[in-house]
């Protein structure tokens, strides 16, 4: 297998992740799309380390992993404090820090 | 199977298993209804795992399920259901001017696509690139014991702080 197919796909899954950060603007489609871009951080973690015959890549292919489960939790309990107190997970009406 | 074959083999799987998930992220970032969205999901992370598995690191492979799957889709349907995000087709999901996301998303995907081609153009993952759950734990209890201790003491945090952010007082 080429190394370049996982990139490339890696590549790919990011930037469909990154468009649906800025396209969303619900919250929770908005942390789903984080979820995507973090896996594709991951497959790439897991190819690279195949590729230099190294278990690091895997290692913080498992770091990662934990840390999008915190970041999920702690996420999901913000946006149900927003929800709490706006009645919304639209983020475009959450602008208090606009000018 | 000869070497030949495995490789054939290998790269069907591969190319299946990339359709799927390239067709699955763009529903889940399209799709108008929240909970077919966590369940393209879980396809996704399900075509992440599986590629794990076919580049032999079968523990981060499992590892993705039990969490990905098993925990992390389950929390994203209770959010779903306590923001009460109405279920069906629903307006506002998308800003209303997607051009500019679309663009930027062009942008990283040209970027990065053009960096790892000029970098590395035909280079081969070895013919057995598999690694025995042994070996991940030999290296995460010495080489990365103190990351592995600061991520432990994250999560306990990260646990407290969303009890503390999401409790009625």
């Amino acid at each position: 297998m080429l190394l370049n197919q996982f990139l490339i796909l890696s590549a790919v899954l990011f930037a469909i992740g990154v468009y649906g950060v800025l396209a969303r603007r619900n919250g929770v489609l908005v942390l789903m799309s984080i979820e995507l871009i973090l896996n594709a951080v991951n497959i790439n973690l897991v190819a690279f380390g195949s590729y230099v015959s190294s278990i690091s890549g895997e290692v913080f292919a498992l770091f990662i992993i934990t840390v999008a489960a915190a970041e999920v939790g702690v996420g999901l309990a913000i946006l149900l404090l927003l929800y709490r107190n706006r009645q919304s997970v639209d983020l475009s009406e959450a602008d208090l820090m606009k000018g | 199977m000869t070497v030949l074959g495995a490789l054939v083999a290998q790269n069907i799987a591969f190319g299946v298993i990339a359709a799927i998930m390239v067709f699955a992220a763009i529903r889940l970032v399209t799709t108008r209804n929240v909970v077919h969205a966590a369940l393209f999901l879980v396809v996704v992370l399900g075509g992440v795992a599986a590629l794990f598995l076919l580049m032999g690191a079968e523990f981060v492979g499992i590892t993705q399920i039990l969490v990905y799957i098993g925990a992390v889709v389950v929390l994203f349907l209770f959010g779903i259901m306590l923001t009460r995000t109405r279920i069906g087709n629903e307006e506002g999901t998308d800003h209303p001017n997607r051009l500019p996301a679309l663009l930027a998303a062009a942008l990283v995907a040209t970027v990065t696509i053009y960096a790892v081609v000029s970098g590395f153009g035909d280079a081969e993952l070895p013919a057995d690139t598999r690694t025995t759950t042994a070996e991940v734990a030999d290296s995460i209890f010495s080489t990365y014991i103190i990351p592995f201790e600061a991520v432990s003491v994250l999560l306990l945090a990260a646990l407290i702080g969303a009890i503390v952010i999401a409790r009625r007082d």
